[in-house]
């Protein structure tokens, strides 16, 4: 047989006109779960049906930070945690631009952490992915802030004495306008999520519970990818509207996702707006009598 | 028409405001900072003056994110700056790594004052002059300039501008508390007078064969931003003209020469320094910002004493002017250079002096500027065991 007529043969991949083709072999290892979130944003970006010329994806170091490197956008690909401050002057610089941060659980809530709660403080319209998969799977597989306590990582070998925290919660108490969050194994409502952030104006936030079998499941009982796989299948619970402080992801019981946040709130930019063409309300700052009315009246005493 | 972005006239104004003045006229709509004393006046006036010619002004969660988010800001197309003092700087260290790496137009100002650590914050230093040169992991070149007045913080900032768009990379104004807080003359041009230099833009229309990161003849490459259609890839990662990673010691060494060579090869439209009196000088005093000063009044009380003494003021100095002071070194018995720190840009004069003339210091550990008669001691001294 003659290989040659067979690879011409080869109908392209359907994302292929968002793809860096010249880029393939990815780097991702089979079985990772970036590759579905990475398809699942592509597939999100077409939907929304943006001018491509003006959506930019801005990513941080790791693993999930290479989806910058393959999507045929203006795309930057920049340092371990700094993603969201990056796409904040980008944003800030091309309003009509539409930014999306994708990176890792490491680079956007440990070492970018300060970043990320400070972006949905102030509402900055960004569209905020993140790929949880537990630890930093880049490095080779260490302790991450959602990893579970008790579980191995290179740097806990004997299991994790950290407390993890709640991505979505932390998001949410922040000011975060849309707070989502899905395992791999729910591509359509996934896609259908990255949708909403996307057309929402303001911080929106969506996680994805990924498997990283390389290096997180083989350090934790499940090498095989499907395993992984099986496992957020049947641990994953959807709570829609559920408040985000109760969505708590337990291994030994349920891994909430949904929707748990969709609401408004004015963005950085159209404060900003207000605020210099005079037009915001003014603070009725800290006058005296005021504060003593309003606490009578709650009848807070003395 | 008076334009709001630059306010031409004569004022009385302090070197923080100038920096600001000089930035807006430059085209800059975009600041992001944190508070720092001495750096606080830059951010404070950006903050009232940005909004009214149509620029963003955000004070940001640290200077990590400052120092990230003026990058963001050059690549989506708007001239843009930050400023900040010793910590601050120090936090900005791994970003201005990335703004080199990806030949991202931008200026940060560092107002200096002494550390290390939190130091002196009110009072004057000029420590950070190495940091300037090396703080960024792995090996670069950066330019830097070091302005000695209020007029300078204008003028130079103009100038870092000019040179970040016309390079690609971030340039550093290297000045001190001093210069930053105080008040003297400032004229400001009519805007039709203020040289502007702009990024190049690809001419070639969005396309597959499109390379982001090919230098044209001079070694710069033209810089497309987002929104414009061109789908470019950015990274931190050693990138090949296509701006993909390359993860391999020949696309290493090949970008290296790209990064270093369009500075190197350039050195004409970089350097830049003022001479005094280099004639018939025996002694030349070397200096830059506040320390300058010092010098220029200790080299007019030696003339005056009869003393063959020449002065060289630094505007540029990184990249240092190697040509010109190993030139110098080799026609004269000493160069004399005072600056608040305990030797740091001393060791570019011994380095290229090669021991073909004495190279002395005049050091200060910093919290006070140097006196002219400190700087003259050392003058008469180095004269007097010369002859
Ligand atoms: C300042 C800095 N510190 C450390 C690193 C090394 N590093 C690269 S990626 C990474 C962790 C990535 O983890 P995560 O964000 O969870 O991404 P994943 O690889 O799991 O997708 C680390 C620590 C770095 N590049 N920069
Ligand atoms: S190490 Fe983990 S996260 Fe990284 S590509 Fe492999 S499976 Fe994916
Ligand atoms: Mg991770």
């Amino acid at each position: 047989m003659n290989p040659e007529p067979i690879q011409a043969a080869l109908p392209c991949h359907p994302q292929d006109d968002l793809l860096r083709t010249d880029r393939i072999p990815h780097i991702w290892c089979s079985g990772c779960g970036i590759g579905i979130v990475f398809n699942s944003l592509i597939t999100a970006i077409k939907k929304s049906g943006l001018n491509q010329d003006e959506v930019a994806v801005v990513s941080g170091i790791g693993c999930t930070g290479r989806m910058a490197g393959y999507i045929a956008l203006d795309s930057f690909h920049t340092t371990h945690g700094r993603a969201i401050p990056f796409a904040t002057g980008l944003k800030l610089a091309r309003p009509q631009g539409q930014v999306i941060v994708a990176s890792g659980d490491g680079d956007l809530l440990a070492i970018g952490g300060n970043h990320f709660i400070h972006a949905a403080r102030r509402n900055l319209d960004l569209t905020v992915i993140c790929v949880n998969n537990f630890n930093y799977g880049m490095t080779g597989g260490q302790l991450a802030p959602s990893t579970p306590f008790g579980a191995k990582t290179t740097t806990t070998p004997l299991g994790s004495p950290d407390e993890p925290f709640n991505f979505c919660a932390l998001a949410a108490a922040c000011g975060a306008v849309y707070v989502a969050r899905w395992t791999a194994l729910h591509i359509r409502r996934l896609t259908t999520s990255l949708v909403e952030a996307i057309q929402k104006k303001g911080f929106s936030f969506v996680e994805i519970l990924a498997p990283c079998p390389t290096a997180f499941g083989r350090r934790n009982q499940i090498r095989k990818p499907v395993e992984l796989l099986r496992m957020y299948h049947d641990r994953s619970v959807v709570r829609n509207d559920l408040d985000p402080n109760l969505a708590v992801i337990d291994f030994a019981g349920n891994l909430v996702v949904g929707k748990f946040v969709d609401r408004t709130r004015t963005t950085f930019l159209d404060n900003y707006g207000l605020v210099n063409r005079r037009e915001a309300p003014d603070w009725l700052g800290l006058e005296h009598e005021r504060l003593r009315e309003e606490k009578a009246r709650a009848g807070a005493g003395q | 028409m008076a334009s709001k972005a630059v306010l031409t006239g004569t004022h009385f104004m302090n070197g923080d405001d100038a920096c600001c003045e000089g930035a807006l006229a430059a085209g800059c709509r975009f600041f992001a900072g944190y508070p720092i004393t001495p750096a606080t006046e830059v951010a404070e006036r950006m903050a009232k003056r940005l909004p009214d010619v149509g620029g963003i002004f955000i004070q940001m969660e640290d200077e990590i994110a400052s120092m990230a988010a003026i990058l963001g800001a050059s690549w989506g197309g708007v001239k843009s700056m930050t400023s900040t003092s010793g910590p601050g700087f120090s936090l900005m260290m791994e970003n201005i790594g990335l703004g080199l790496c990806t030949e991202t137009p931008c200026v940060i100002a560092n107002v200096q004052r002494a550390g290390p650590s939190t130091g002196l914050p009110t009072l004057v230093a000029q420590g950070d002059m190495m940091q300037a040169r090396w703080g960024s992991h792995g090996h670069y070149e950066i330019i830097a300039l070091a302005p000695s007045s209020p007029q300078e913080m204008f003028d130079f900032t103009v100038r870092a501008f000019n040179l970040s768009e016309r390079f690609r990379l971030p340039v550093l104004i290297m000045a001190d508390e001093v210069v930053g807080h105080m008040n003297e003359r400032v004229v400001i041009p009519p805007a039709e007078e203020i040289r502007l230099v702009e990024r190049r833009k690809p001419t070639e229309p969005p396309g597959p064969g499109y390379l982001p990161f090919r230098p044209e003849a001079d070694g710069v490459a033209p810089m497309a931003t987002f929104g414009m259609g061109y789908h470019m890839h950015v990274t931190g990662l050693t990138h090949d003209e296509r701006g993909y990673p390359a993860m391999d010691a020949k696309a290493q060494a090949q970008m290296m020469e790209r990064l270093i060579g369009k500075i190197r090869q350039n050195r004409a439209e970089i350097d830049a320094w003022q001479a005094f009196g280099l004639e018939d000088a025996s002694v030349v005093v070397v200096a830059y910002g506040i320390s300058a000063r010092s010098a220029r009044g200790a080299v007019a009380y030696a003339r005056q004493e009869g003393l063959a003494v020449g002065l060289v003021k630094l505007d540029t100095v990184w990249p240092f002017p190697e040509e010109f002071i190993a030139g110098l070194a080799g026609r004269v018995k000493a160069l004399v250079m005072p600056e608040i720190n305990l030797g740091q840009m001393v060791r570019e004069l011994e380095r290229l002096a090669a021991g073909r003339c004495r190279v002395e210091l005049v050091p200060h550990p910093g919290g006070a500027i140097i006196s002219p008669t400190a700087v003259l001691e050392c003058i008469r001294k180095v004269l007097k065991e010369a002859s």
